[in-house]
């Protein structure tokens, strides 16, 4: 499949199907994008696992660190990869070896390695790079509009209210594609990696 | 219905806008409050921490103002926005973001009279150096280039001359020297030219003129294209480096292609304060809605009248690159096939005295200091928007003695040239 552009629906049925998510490589300080990623995606009702070998023994918001995705007790749906391109291919060779299988392999902003998601895809798992979960959930439920960000969707239908929180949206929103930003997506495949 | 992209009029209407999700408002609402409650102590240490995205007090974010960012942002192709209280704001807010005192930015030195005293005595005042720079000579930007460069800043279609500057050979100078190119596109608005197609990093506009609309609202924005990398040699430290007010982040690694405009809310706004009126924002998002059609019949009437004036005895020359034969006519084509704008410059052959009779001979054009109304407006730059500079600045920057510059309005253009006709007699 082509990695260079997802379709909203692709990504939302992703957002919407898992429940569990790893994220490997998270980390513990609170200015860390993966920090702000991890307690937004748990704000949002997923089950959070942070897993870093390197802070086993503290937590992050409030969840234990695993070592590694084989330290793992229960099922995980998606694996989010907080790693260079480079390490996601062994973290891709351990979400393999997992029994059962994740349903999604993610990797970062700025995290690709076509052969690992080759490789994933072979076995039947959804991968996604080069991609923030968090961004991705904040552009199709529209709640990163509250900062003047495009999140290149357009929707004249009236969204679902998430129940018993203020400013929320629902990533159960109807939208369309709309608001293309061609600069950004080829200044980030020109930029050196 | 997934990935086709919808067309420039479709965004106008409907980009940044849904019906709102507790009481189905179709129409964008005026969220006129100053503060959001937060759920708990969480919620409110993550929005503090910008951890999560949500509003907190109106002078840095508020989600009328929120649909009109994400609107501008969407009708220039670029991935965030920020809306302030002015175009001048705008300016004062972008360039904070940039530069330290003793730092230098290379302008164009054809550009709104405002901008020109702006740049030169209260940014000056910061230690922000313009070095100014000729579009009729692209070279003069490259010899502008110093170590302490940290910006090119011009207009895409200049007030009050009307000439269209080449953007694309402007933006590979800014590139080769490694700064963003900063646009105001006030003048064309993203109808007629979207800057960023053509390398721009930075779009900034006076909504208060076009996008607006209606004379009604100050207002202005500005648009982040997500192009610019802002870390790869430490000369944007306030982008790359961590951040004290925020407890350390560094505001491009964790915002990504739009931490510039993050960045320009979260602490230029924040500290300077000049946020826009969600009023304002409503008003200027409904005159968005509009756009495309009144451009183009601003264009259309433009043209007529620039033709008309063209031929008239007392004119000695019109410059209107809209015109076949105009010295900026081949940028126009390339640039602004729709229409070369509303905005020009006649001269007149009686010089002052007969500038200063045709404005008070007008009877529909409204004698005052805008652009970009549905009304048609007139002003003699000499006497009023220039005329803080000097005689040969305010020939340079196309606003000399005998210049008057029209701003072609929305009505009948046969009841224009009438105006006119008995003006000029
Ligand atoms: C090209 C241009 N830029 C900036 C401005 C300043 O905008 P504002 O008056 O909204 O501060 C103007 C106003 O005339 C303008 O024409």
């Amino acid at each position: 499949m082509n990695h260079d552009t997802y379709s909203d629906i692709y990504v939302r049925e992703i957002l919407n199907g898992v429940k569990t998510i790893a994220m490997v490589g998270a980390s513990p300080v609170n200015v860390r994008p993966s920090y702000f990623a991890f307690k937004y995606l748990a704000e949002r009702g997923y089950d959070m696992i942070p897993i870093n070998p390197g802070q086993v023994g503290r937590s992050l918001a409030g969840k234990p660190f695993v070592a590694s995705l084989r330290d793992i007790d229960r099922l995980i749906d998606m694996v989010d990869i907080f790693r260079n391109s480079d390490a996601a291919a062994a973290v891709v060779d351990d979400a393999l070896a997992l029994n059962p299988l994740p349903k999604v392999i993610w990797m970062q902003l700025g995290v690709r390695n076509d052969a690992a998601a080759a490789k994933a895809e072979a076995a039947g798992i959804k991968v996604v790079m080069n991609r923030c979960p968090k961004i991705e959930y904040g552009r199709l439920s529209s709640e990163i509009s509250w900062m003047g960000v495009n999140s290149r969707t357009l929707s004249a239908k009236r969204a679902p209210i998430p129940t018993g929180s203020f400013q929320r949206m629902s990533l159960n929103r109807a939208s369309i594609s709309g608001g293309s930003t061609g600069a950004a997506d080829r200044a980030a495949q020109d930029k050196p990696k | 219905m997934t990935d086709r992209q919808p067309g420039f009029s479709t965004l106008a209407i409907h980009a940044g806008a849904q019906p709102d999700p507790t009481t189905g408002a179709r129409a964008t609402p005026i969220y006129q409050t100053t503060s959001f409650v937060f759920n708990d102590a969480d919620h409110a240490a993550s929005l503090f921490g910008l951890q999560a995205f949500g509003n907190i007090y109106t002078r840095i974010g508020n989600p009328t103002n929120a649909v009109l960012e994400e609107r501008v942002a969407a009708l220039e192709g670029g991935t965030a926005a920020l809306a302030v209280a002015s175009g001048h704001a705008a300016q004062v807010v972008a360039l904070q973001m940039l530069l330290k005192p003793g730092d230098e930015f290379i302008a164009a030195r054809k550009l709104y009279g405002g901008s020109i005293n702006q740049f030169s005595h209260a940014f000056k005042s910061f230690g922000w150096n313009v070095v100014w720079a000729d579009t009729d000579d692209i070279a003069s930007f490259e010899r502008a280039v110093t170590p302490h460069t940290k910006a090119i800043f011009i207009e895409s279609i200049a007030n009050p001359g009307g000439t269209v500057t080449d953007i694309e050979a402007i933006a590979a100078v800014a590139r080769k020297a490694g700064v963003p190119l900063i646009v105001d596109n006030t003048l064309a608005s993203p109808y007629l030219i979207r800057p960023i197609d053509h390398g721009a990093d930075i779009v900034l506009h006076s909504l208060t003129k076009f996008l607006g609309g209606h004379g009604n609202s100050i207002g202005g924005i500005i648009v982040d294209a997500g192009t610019f990398d802002w870390s790869k040699d430490g000369k944007y430290p306030i982008l790359s480096e961590p951040r004290p007010e925020y407890h350390g982040i560094r505001l491009q690694e964790t915002f990504g292609n739009f931490a510039f405009a993050i960045a320009c809310r979260v602490l230029a706004l924040r500290d300077l304060g000049p946020a826009l009126s969600p009023f304002n924002a409503f008003m200027i998002l409904t005159g968005i809605e509009t756009l495309p059609l009144r451009m183009q019949k601003h264009c259309d009437n433009a043209k007529a009248i620039a033709e008309w004036l063209a031929v008239h005895p007392a004119v000695a020359a019109v410059n209107y690159a809209g015109l076949a034969g105009d010295k900026y006519n081949n940028l126009a084509r390339k640039y602004c096939p729709k229409g070369a704008g509303a905005v020009f410059t006649i001269s007149l052959k009686g010089g002052y005295d007969a500038g200063v009779k045709l404005v008070s001979k007008l009877q529909l054009f409204s004698h005052l200091a805008n652009v970009g109304d549905t009304r048609s407006l007139v002003i003699h730059p000499a006497s009023t928007t220039h005329s803080q500079l000097d005689d040969a600045q305010k020939t340079k920057s196309g606003a000399g003695p005998d210049v008057v510059r029209l701003s072609i309005g929305i009505e009948d253009k046969e009841d224009l040239i009438a105006d006119l006709e008995q003006a000029l007699a």
